[in-house]
């Protein structure tokens, strides 16, 4: 259960700025959804092709010992949704408390210039 | 193929996706760090548990440093950094740059660029923009 109390405490973790510091990120879920989909693609090849030729193993006494198709344990699968879903949080969270461009703005807006009025 | 090569394969790869592919730029912003820095304190803690506990085993042949093949990690050295093999840190750090890059990609292409973020719960007179 090692592995998945990990993966609990990176909920709460990251969990909190969406209360906290209003990230809003469940509130844009299809873009939340897409942005996780694409984005552990690669790295689920990646972890399968890697479990199968043994670069790294997983201790049965520590995990659930459900195991999807290729080998690979339900926990892996949910470290890439879950840890993608924090980094988005922390982002947002920081845009949250600094304000500045991040580059998806409407107005198309870079660093160097000035920040929208807030009207 | 070892995991040092793939890391270092998939390290150049979300950095090129950033800059030429997706065109986010993200590696050029203070924000984008700032929040690295965080995550990367949080990974160096939840990917220490992973692995110096053994949740995770490494082939000796497939890491720089030392594997779990015949002893268990070191907190430091034996090309570890709490625990964690050098290869998982960049592994987090090409994960983290290439999902927040698609997500930025999508926002910039206008799928849900709103509700807007922020401002914090504790920032009192500013009103919630909904």
């Amino acid at each position: 259960m090692t592995y998945l109390l990990v993966l609990a405490f990176i909920i709460v973790g990251s969990g909190w700025l969406e209360w906290g510091l209003r990230t809003r990120v469940l509130r844009r879920s299809r873009r939340l959804l897409l942005a996780l989909a694409i984005g552990s693609v690669p790295f689920v090849l990646w972890d399968i092709y890697a479990i199968s030729v043994g670069h790294w193993s997983f201790d049965e006494s520590q995990v659930t010992g459900v195991v999807l198709p290729l080998q690979l344990p339900l926990e892996e699968i949910l470290f890439f949704i879950i840890v993608g879903f924090a980094a988005i949080l922390t982002l947002e969270a920081v845009r949250s408390v600094r304000g500045r461009p991040i580059g998806d703005e409407a107005a198309n807006l870079t660093a160097a210039e000035p920040e929208e009025p807030v009207t | 193929m070892s995991y040092t090569m793939i890391t270092l394969v998939a390290v150049i790869s979300a950095v090129a996706a950033d800059i030429w592919l997706l065109r986010t730029r993200l590696l050029l912003r203070v924000d984008f760090w700032l929040a690295y820095a965080i995550m990367f304190v949080f990974q160096l803690l939840t990917n220490g548990v992973l692995t110096g506990r053994e949740v995770v085993r490494y082939a000796d042949d497939a890491i720089v440093g030392v594997g779990n093949d015949v002893a268990s990690p070191e907190f430091i050295g034996g090309g570890r950094l709490f625990y964690a093999p050098i290869e998982d840190l960049m592994f987090g750090f090409a994960l983290i740059l290439w999902v927040l890059g698609i997500w930025v990609w999508l926002g910039r292409r206008g799928l849900q660029r709103t509700p807007v973020s922020g401002p914090p719960r504790w920032r009192k007179g500013v009103e919630p923009a909904e």
